[in-house]
């Protein structure tokens, strides 16, 4: 059965009336009214799709002033920290009509203008950095959401495994399912939802900006110090006179201490070691199993599977102390040779804690990183100039600064408006999407009113921050403002971290 | 950052109350909106007439959301041959609409999309010479032809690409057109993906729309979720009533099935003279009833 019927127990609904029109829905929580203009948040009436304004003078993820019409006080030169975003302007279409807002505003001294629209994106995507060792996939296969293909597993990258989902391809190339879901897919990552992914013949894994992902039911949690030679590289002098033998467990490069250069260059002897694998300098050892979930991102359950007989003709000897550990730290083992010099478990002893857990400390917390990645090429420009190239001269020129909500963004070099932001710096649920299928993200041009003149830009249409903040726009007059700390929005300078 | 998602303070400025007026930027299209109601309405002929037109329909509609809500509760309530006629224009639309379907469930509000676009044109092209105009409200559209005009309408699915085009040209009896399907603003007790509907008025194209939907469907299917609409909606006309939620994924077979269900209330509704064609989309098949260049040939997609 399908678990449908009014015999179900029903979970109680907080409700609350919404007094927004006449229709006077009441709205349970986290829905919306009739309208689907309005939705009960947290047991208040909102506006869901409110103009956003980036302020720089109210604390980051401070409140929120509601800049409504009816209560904008008219006072003149709004000052240059305040910057409209594309969130919640709407959109036009096609686009040889002017974008929604031409903003223009007073920022030291020079006049700036800020094109602002919500763009439609039927050529976008999101590249996703999960930050693991454990084995996702294989190069190339198929990632999918709800039994659709989605995107493909591309590079391993230094503790991360890159996927590249959406694209034109799935979202339009496609079935028209598979276009659905992979519009879902992307809009639910770019708005900060975590998705359930299934790669084809690997894992299954959860990814949500900002949060450690989740392998297989399993939360990761440290992100890899390094590869295992570079671990070799950064600790040997930790291990020497604690153990004889150091393994550092990798499925990509199995170091080895007694061989590594780092081992070497401090005097490490030789203890007669013999790694699985294919060897590729000494002490460094690609192919020790196959990829899995287990030690250092390779199928090892149990590390001594990587080892081969001991030579006693290279220093093998019954007692020599052998130390196993994964490039996360979390997986270590200890043992004693036997008369057999066959390695035998034991415990860790109390001066190697130190040195085994220096290496868990080292790690960074594991996260999922999403970008978004669209072209706004096209007749998007169109809405910003009657004379669409010259606006990605512009760009790429320098001269016209390209933002999404605020963000900064990442513009690819070589033709088009190619951009890429990272969607924790956009305020929550920035991205929208049209049943096309394709997202709406927010999009702001800002350059200079000379600049805007000399392209042709839509003049006509310029209006001061001051009267959209007053009077709206086509699509309504509701606005919002979200802080803008330092480092965040418009102001941002690079570095961006740190 | 740490913005807030939704956020507001207090309920924003209650621009639902008034009726809105405004022109799209084309400059031809006339956008009127209140609260949940968000009309397009287009008029072709001379000039000064389309003016005027425009005019008479944004006179008509101001206070047409008023009148709705003042018989809210009635027109929320299932429909019986025996109940109370409401006085309002509008919901005397919904209901004679909805009154050849009130053997089973339904109410009056499976066709307030369409009765608004139906009054709402009729007041449009009143005493104007028009060669012709629509009032489309948010899909569900009314349509005016004068003799040897023609229309071409999109039909828009709400999983997108696959809309046709319906040719429809005055000397056909359609003059309303409506979609309905579980993605749509409106709940739906079946799975359609879009049912499309054409009709002689829109109200009748709405109501069919809704319950040729509703019976597109697989009753008792694991992939199919659903519940209550009062926890969707807590004031929604179909009360407790299961409604669906998510369709999960459906073997060609059970989508075939599921159609077979809907198209057999189609024809019926034909047979009856209640609709002039319909297409079904479920999982990117389509069916048709009635005539294909009505009901508008789904692109077909490599």
């Amino acid at each position: 059965m399908d678990g449908t019927d009014a015999n179900t127990p029903r979970k109680s609904v907080e409700k609350i009336r919404c007094d927004a029109c006449p229709v006077m829905c009441y709205v349970a929580e986290g829905k919306t009214g009739a309208c689907d203009r309005y939705a009960n948040a947290g047991g208040r009436i909102v506006r869901c799709d409110p103009l956003t304004v980036l302020d720089a003078a109210l604390e980051a993820g401070e409140a929120v002033t509601p800049f409504l019409g009816a209560d904008w006080d008219g006072a003149p030169a709004p000052d240059e920290r305040r910057f409209v975003t594309g969130l919640g302007a709407g959109t036009t279409y096609p686009d040889y009509k002017p974008a929604p807002f031409i903003v223009s505003r007073e920022v030291e001294g020079a006049e700036l203008v800020t094109v602002v629209t919500e763009a439609i994106f039927s050529y976008c995507g999101v590249k996703l950095k999960i930050d693991t060792d454990r084995h996702l996939g294989d190069e190339t296969a198929m990632v999918r959401a709800d039994g659709e293909t989605v995107g493909h597993v591309t590079t391993a990258e230094y503790g991360s495994q890159m996927l590249s989902l959406g694209g034109v391809r799935h979202l339009t190339g496609g079935e028209k399912r598979e276009g659905r879901v992979t519009c879902e897919t992307l809009l639910a990552l770019c708005n900060r939802e975590a998705v359930e992914l299934t790669i084809d013949g690997g894992a299954t894994v959860t990814v949500q900006a900002g949060r450690p992902p989740i392998v297989d039911g399993q939360v990761e949690s440290k992100m890899r110090v390094g590869c295992g030679s570079a671990t070799i590289g950064m600790f040997a002098t930790q291990w020497q006179g604690l153990a004889d033998e150091v393994v550092v467990v990798d499925d990509h490069i199995t170091g080895v201490v007694s061989e590594h250069q780092a081992g070497k260059e401090i005097g490490w002897p030789d203890t007669g070691i013999r790694i699985k694998g294919r060897r590729s300098t000494p002490g460094r050892y690609f192919r020790v199993a196959e990829p899995g979930k287990g030690w250092g991102g390779a199928d090892i359950d149990d590390p001594l599977q990587i080892l081969g007989e001991w030579n006693p003709k290279k220093g093998a000897r019954p007692g020599l102390r052998l130390l196993m550990v994964s490039t996360t730290g979390e997986q270590h083992g200890f043992y004693v040779l036997d008369e057999d010099l066959v390695p035998r478990p034991a415990p860790l002893p109390e001066a190697l804690r130190g040195p085994v857990s220096v290496i868990e400390e080292n790690c960074e917390p594991a996260l999922c990183t999403v970008l978004f990645v669209g072209g706004a090429g096209g007749s998007l420009r169109a809405g910003v100039t009657g004379n669409p190239v010259r606006l990605t001269r512009s760009v790429q020129a320098g001269e016209t600064r390209v933002t999404c909500a605020g963000a900064p963004v990442w513009i690819w070099p070589g033709g088009g408006i190619t951009l890429m932001a990272d969607v924790l710096d956009l305020p929550e649920r920035a991205f929208g999407y049209v049943p096309t299928p394709a997202l709406v993200a927010p999009l702001e041009f800002t350059l200079s009113r000379d600049a805007y003149a000399g392209m042709g830009g839509h003049l006509g249409a310029i209006r001061p921050v001051e009267d959209v903040l007053a009077r709206g726009g086509e699509y309504g007059a509701a606005t919002r403002g979200v802080g803008a700390g330092p480092g965040h929005g418009p102001g941002m300078r690079w570095p961006r971290r740190g | 950052m740490a913005a807030p998602g939704l956020t507001s303070a207090r309920p924003p400025a209650p621009s639902g109350w008034e009726a809105q007026a405004a022109m799209l930027p084309d400059g031809r299209r006339l956008h009127l909106h209140q609260g949940p109601i968000d009309l397009v309405v287009e008029a072709f002929g001379p000039e000064a007439e389309i003016r005027a037109a425009l005019a008479q329909a944004e006179a008509r509609f101001a206070p047409l959301l008023g009148e709705l809500v003042a018989e809210l509760a009635l027109l929320r309530a299932p429909l019986a041959a025996d109940a109370p006629a409401p006085s309002g224009v509008v919901a005397g639309r919904m209901r004679a609409a909805c009154l050849p379907h009130a053997g089973g469930f339904v109410t009056p509000m499976a066709a307030v999309a369409g009765a608004v676009a139906d009054e709402v044109l009729a007041a449009t092209v009143a005493g104007r010479r028009l060669t012709r105009a629509y009032v489309n409200n948010g899909g569900d559209a009314a349509l005016f032809l004068a003799p040897g005009q023609a229309l071409t309408v999109a039909l828009g699915a709400p999983d997108g690409i696959g809309g046709g085009r319906a040719l429809i040209r005055a000397g056909d009896a359609a003059r309303g057109v409506a979609t309905s399907g579980w993605r749509g603003r409106s709940f739906s007790f079946g799975i359609a993906d879009a049912v499309t509907v054409l009709a002689c008025s829109a109200a009748g194209a709405d109501v069919a729309a809704t319950l040729i939907a509703n019976a597109v469907d697989l009753p008792g299917h694991p992939a199919i979720r659903r519940g209550p609409a009062r926890d969707e909606a807590p004031d929604s006309d179909l009360g407790d009533r299961a409604v669906t939620l998510d369709v999960g994924p459906l073997t060609a077979a059970e989508a075939e099935a599921a159609l077979d269900a809907g198209l057999a209330v189609a024809e019926t509704m034909r047979a009856r003279g209640l609709i002039e064609a319909a297409a079904l989309t479920l999982a990117g098949r389509t069916r048709v009833a009635g005539d294909p260049r009505l009901a508008g040939p789904r692109e077909k997609r490599p």
